[in-house]
């Protein structure tokens, strides 16, 4: 399992990378593989509202339906639409061409709340095993 | 995310003879009815597909074997099952189902005959429990020995248009012989095995119930010969989604205590003719003649979302049915599912009819669906 240095995460499983007031999310690669096939991936539309901790959208495997959780509070301003056209881009590549949304922050001065280290992610997910 | 957590969901559960196996394949575990089982070794997609097209390997050793054995162990059966065993053949099986008195269904299963005074009865490894004991007591005053084997069998499937030809190089028998729902007794890379040509995945294929020391070197010796055609481990999460598309029930989802054979359209299970009593005559007769309330029906989603396990199915938007199972699987290249639908509204639905509108309720959103007929793959041959 994978857990890249330069992200953040929260304990539902979605990463985030930071870059100015636009933040990247997507799931993590211990959640793919706990799903198994991504089938469908639906996030909100450009323009929504997002806030930190609630459910904005699913992701559906072959066998189950999980909620989306934002990580962040912000407007939702790009969904990634190569997932929607093959949602298996998120097993294959989830931090990377398998990134499911991009939200303006609400608050550019420095890093959103809640979010956890690499560390306590990959310590999270040590326990989950 | 919320993701599932297989270990929660199977505290003390038992391992199959193949655990090992599995572990050194990384498979991705689950629970499943006590029983710590391979829910995909990779990808279930990949898996799904490599059955259609060339073959699969399964554990299946959470299965429950029941030996019914004795000079009345036909009659006992056929006393205790809707199905006339006492009539087959050394050498053949079965599909058959065990009601309750009021009908309803205890547990769908194969059963091989033998020899002449041996059956092996396989049951869901949820109600192996269950069946062994209704066994038991409906063949008492018989001469008949009802005994839960479980523990003394594993049980590998071959699955696939490739099955025969990768058997075939290991078996001491010739496999042309062993027509579908016969089985015989041979020789597979070295062990004794009895060998099946049944399954649960629409294609053909072939169920190796080996001893439990047996059963990694007969895995694995298959798994080896198999890999140049095409051959891959596969979990229950493709067994699922091949069974749903070949249109088989499952227990549970399908089949239950307050289902008949009939709503399941499997009313072919029920022998009416053979002599004698059988437990849930009456109540199967009363249910065979007034015709079944609700069908079992095949769904095709116009959406992507998938209709899942106990969705409302709606027409007009009113409620007329329920989900049994579903799957975002591929051979229509949209989500399909199976569905109680009540009877009018089923055979409205699939004609067509122009009085309403089929949906699924899907986490509050209304999908539209449409019917389509069972089963919704059927091998090419």
């Amino acid at each position: 399992m994978t857990v890249p240095d330069e992200l953040r995460y929260t304990a539902e499983h979605e990463w985030v990378l930071i870059n100015g007031e636009i933040a990247s999310v997507g799931i993590t690669d211990y959640a793919q593989r706990a799903l198994g096939d991504v089938v469908y991936v639906s996030v909100p539309e450009p323009g929504s509202r997002v806030t930190a901790g609630e459910p904005c959208g699913e992701v559906e495997s072959t066998k189950s339906v999980s909620d989306l959780y934002s990580p962040v509070d912000g407007e939702v301003t790009e969904a990634n639409p190569e997932v929607d056209d093959d949602p298996g881009l998120v097993n294959s590549d989830p931090y990377g061409a398998g990134w499911l949304m991009k939200v303006r922050l609400d608050d550019d001065g420095g890093e959103p709340a809640g979010l956890m280290t690499p560390e306590e992610y990959t310590a999270l997910t040590a326990e989950q095993e | 995310m919320t993701v599932p957590d297989a270990t929660a969901a199977a505290r003390q559960p038992r391992l199959t003879p193949l655990h090992a196996v599995h572990r050194d394949l990384g498979a991705a575990m689950t629970g499943f009815a006590g029983w710590l089982m391979p829910l995909r070794y990779r990808s279930e997609t990949l898996e799904h597909q490599a059955v259609r097209s060339a073959a699969g390997l399964f554990d299946l050793s959470h299965m429950g074997e029941i030996a019914v054995t004795g000079p009345d162990a036909g009659d006992a059966l056929d006393y205790a099952l809707t199905g006339r065993l006492s009539v087959l053949a050394p050498g053949r099986a079965r599909y058959t189902m065990i009601c309750a008195e009021d009908g309803g269904v205890l547990d769908d299963l194969i059963v091989y005959r033998l020899a002449p005074e041996e059956f092996l009865v396989v049951a869901n490894a949820a109600n192996t429990a269950v069946v062994s004991q209704a066994l038991a007591a409906r063949a008492s005053g018989r001469r008949a020995t009802v005994r839960d084997q479980t523990d003394g069998y594993a049980l590998i499937a071959i699955q696939g248009p490739r099955a025969a030809t990768i058997l075939a190089a290991l078996a001491g028998i010739p496999l042309g012989p062993v027509r579908y729902y016969a089985s015989q007794p041979a020789t597979v890379a070295g062990r004794e095995v009895l060998l099946a040509r049944t399954g649960y995945t629409g294609e053909d294929g072939f169920e190796l119930f080996t001893r439990p020391e047996d059963a990694p070197h007969v895995w694995t010796e298959l798994a080896e010969a198999g890999a140049p055609n095409g051959l891959i481990p596969a979990g229950l999460a493709a067994r699922d989604t091949l069974r749903l598309e070949a249109g088989m029930p499952l227990y549970g989802n399908e089949l239950g205590p307050d289902v008949t054979p009939f709503e399941a359209g499997l009313g072919r299970v029920v022998a009416f003719g053979k002599p004698g009593d059988f437990v849930g005559r009456a109540a199967l007769a009363q249910r065979s003649q007034a015709g079944p309330s609700r069908v079992l029906t095949g769904l095709a989603a116009e959406s992507r979302r998938v209709p899942r396990h106990g969705y409302p199915v709606l027409w007009d938007g009113s409620p007329v049915g329920t989900v049994t199972s579903g799957a975002p699987y591929p051979t229509l290249g949209v989500p399909i599912a199976m569905a109680y639908l009540e009877a009018g509204i089923a055979s409205a639905a699939a004609a067509g009819s122009a009085s309403g509108r089929l949906a699924v309720a899907i986490r509050g959103r209304t999908e539209p669906a449409h019917v389509v007929s069972l089963p919704f793959y059927r091998r090419a041959d």
